[in-house]
């Protein structure tokens, strides 16, 4: 992973938002954090401690006060070179109604091709690919405001991997949706994972960011832990004293720990559970001779 | 006997009646709600649920059925509108969107200041709504609502429905984008909005484990109809239910439906953590 070039550079990134004449309220405070190609990273950190001005801050939404963020070795301050980062970064924002343009589907998958003057039997094959990736080739022709918030947020998508980004960013994509409708994104991303794509997700839903490669903790604007989610999960009262939590296996885990010392308490997914659980009664009953 | 304070029967609602997009939202649902009960309402996107509560404070007055709240007939015309939205408090989903003064402090004070209360009496409420919600007055009141996060956002606007002291405090997925922390927190302080202060609160969440760990009492809806009704422990026992609704699990309900599966005797309606931590402890303690 360290001999590639990363993705994204942010470097010593400060930012502030400006409430008056006199005063500024900080929001990152020198942040520095590499993504690398094929990454599926995500970003924590209680409302407040600056995880999705970080996340603005990776297609140049928002450019630093200080310090610089580069895409692909371009600076998202050369707003002439903008929609080169545009098109390699895309992000899916929190409220799937937001984030839709058009009245047909498909108008709203092609709209950034169309801004960006591709021809059009190229946009035929674009809008295929991505509707398919997604699983909503069958909704086309429908009109988007019909569909419900998952459907909604997977046109989003299909509407950022038309541009053939490198990296998706997702700011809360699921928070607003169902946990069926999370699901069907969650699926999606774990696909796109898999064929590549590399993946930054800012998240408040531990059992997602418990999928991830690697974990990066934010509070009061800086980057205070990161690691694997095993790693930053094993942070329990750490977490609970940066308002975070631990995905319910691991608090279940810990638990049952706590009154059984051999059952693991480093555990981040649910099936992981079951199979310590399994593993513990087989080698009871191996140990009573049945 | 008393009545309860809120009482809908065979409530039903078309939206776009009369033309070819019509779509029936509400079936004849009947729902009855105690005086300090914690209800939530569950059930898949499109299911009916905000199209029920919209009719809670008269937002929208019934096609066909009854409504009634603390007494008053939402579908009588000439209701006391105003009087029934002070009795009920409706919190929308994404009610930071309606934030409209520029200041935290303005904002919340806006409700209760249109009610014609003495600045005295407005004061105080603010102060009040902005501590339960978790918002320190002196530090935040003079704060401008645009440099809010978003879950800061969302404490402001439940602080400004509080502040108007309702009877019914009716949410729409109260806690959707909020840090676990404040989530905990705010689950927290409308449980004892409701057990302290006698609050009836009815949500509409599509999250598990926040029904799991408020409600009293839970509706599941599917296509515009009360499929059914139960305690948490209820309804998260019983895994045809969920599948055939779509209804998610909490995480621990989950993990224990698979230790079902392989054959292990456990409770699934066990949906804390805690529950389901005792459950494993039994099956590899013996």
């Amino acid at each position: 992973m360290t001999a590639d070039h990363p993705i994204i550079r942010v470097e010593n990134v400060s930012f502030s938002y400006k409430v008056n004449q006199d005063q500024q309220i900080p929001v990152l405070q020198n942040v520095s954090l590499d993504v690398y190609p094929g990454e599926y990273l995500a970003i924590i950190g209680h409302n407040g401690s600056g995880k999705s001005t970080l996340s603005k801050h990776l297609n140049g939404i928002l450019t630093p006060k200080t310090g610089d963020v580069y895409v692909n070795q371009i600076n998202t301050r050369d707003r002439e070179r903008i929609y080169e980062v545009r098109s390699q970064v895309g992000m899916v924002f929190q409220h799937p109604d937001n984030q839709i343009v058009a009245t047909i589907v498909e108008d709203d998958v092609a709209f950034g091709l169309e801004n960006i003057g591709i021809a059009a039997h190229e946009m035929r094959e674009r809008i295929d690919a991505s509707l398919e990736a997604v699983g909503m080739s069958a909704f086309r022709h429908r009109p988007p405001h019909h569909l419900s918030g998952g459907q909604k947020q997977r046109i989003a998508i299909a509407g950022i991997l038309a541009m053939r980004p490198q990296c998706i960013v997702l700011d809360e994509a699921t928070s607003m949706l169902d946990s069926y409708g999370r699901q069907d994104i969650l699926a999606v991303i774990r696909k796109l994972h898999r064929e590549g794509m590399t993946i930054v997700t800012v998240t408040h839903h531990m059992s997602e960011v418990a999928e991830a490669d690697r974990v990066v903790v934010m509070e009061a604007g800086q980057i205070v832990l990161q690691g694997t989610p095993r790693e930053v999960f094993a942070h329990q009262q750490r977490l609970r004293e940066l308002h975070l939590d631990v995905p319910d296996a691991s608090r279940i885990a810990a638990l049952v720990h706590q009154e059984w010392e051999p059952f693991s308490p480093n555990l981040i997914v649910n099936e992981e559970v079951v199979e310590e659980v399994n593993r513990h009664v087989i080698k009871q009953a191996e140990a009573s001779g049945t | 006997m008393t009545s309860p304070i809120v009482d809908v029967t065979d409530l039903s609602h078309v939206y776009m009646q009369g033309t070819p997009l019509a779509h029936q939202a509400l079936d004849r649902v009947s729902i009855q709600v105690e005086r300090g009960e914690c209800i939530a309402i569950i059930g898949h996107t499109g299911s009916g649920k905000s199209t029920l509560i919209q009719h809670l404070n008269g937002l929208m007055r019934p096609q066909s059925g009854k409504v009634i709240v603390n007494g008053l007939d939402v579908s009588d015309p000439k209701v006391d509108v105003r009087l029934l939205r002070r009795q009920v408090g409706l919190v929308f989903q994404n009610p930071e969107d309606q934030l409209f003064e520029k200041l935290v402090g303005d904002d919340i004070a806006y409700g209760p200041f249109k009610m014609g209360l003495p600045i005295a009496e407005v004061k105080e409420r603010v102060e009040w709504a902005m501590e339960l919600v978790g918002l320190s007055f002196d530090e935040m009141k003079d704060r401008p609502t645009f440099a809010l996060s978003g879950g800061q956002k969302r404490k402001v606007a439940l602080a400004g429905v509080l502040a108007l002291r309702p009877h019914v405090l009716v949410l729409d997925e109260p806690t959707a984008g909020l840090d676990p922390r404040s989530r905990n927190e705010l689950l927290q302080r409308i449980r004892r909005l409701n057990q302290e202060e006698g609050l009836t609160v009815i949500f509409v969440s599509h999250n598990m484990e926040e029904v799991a760990r408020l409600a009293q009492r839970v509706y599941v809806m599917a296509n515009g109809q009360i499929a059914c009704e139960g305690t948490p422990r209820h309804i998260f026992g019983n895994s045809s239910l969920l599948q055939e609704h779509h209804i998610g699990t909490p995480e621990a309900v989950d993990i224990l439906y698979q230790l079902l599966e392989q054959g292990y005797a456990v409770d699934t309606g066990s949906f804390l953590p805690e529950e389901a931590a005792a459950e494993i402890l039994n099956l590899i303690k013996r």
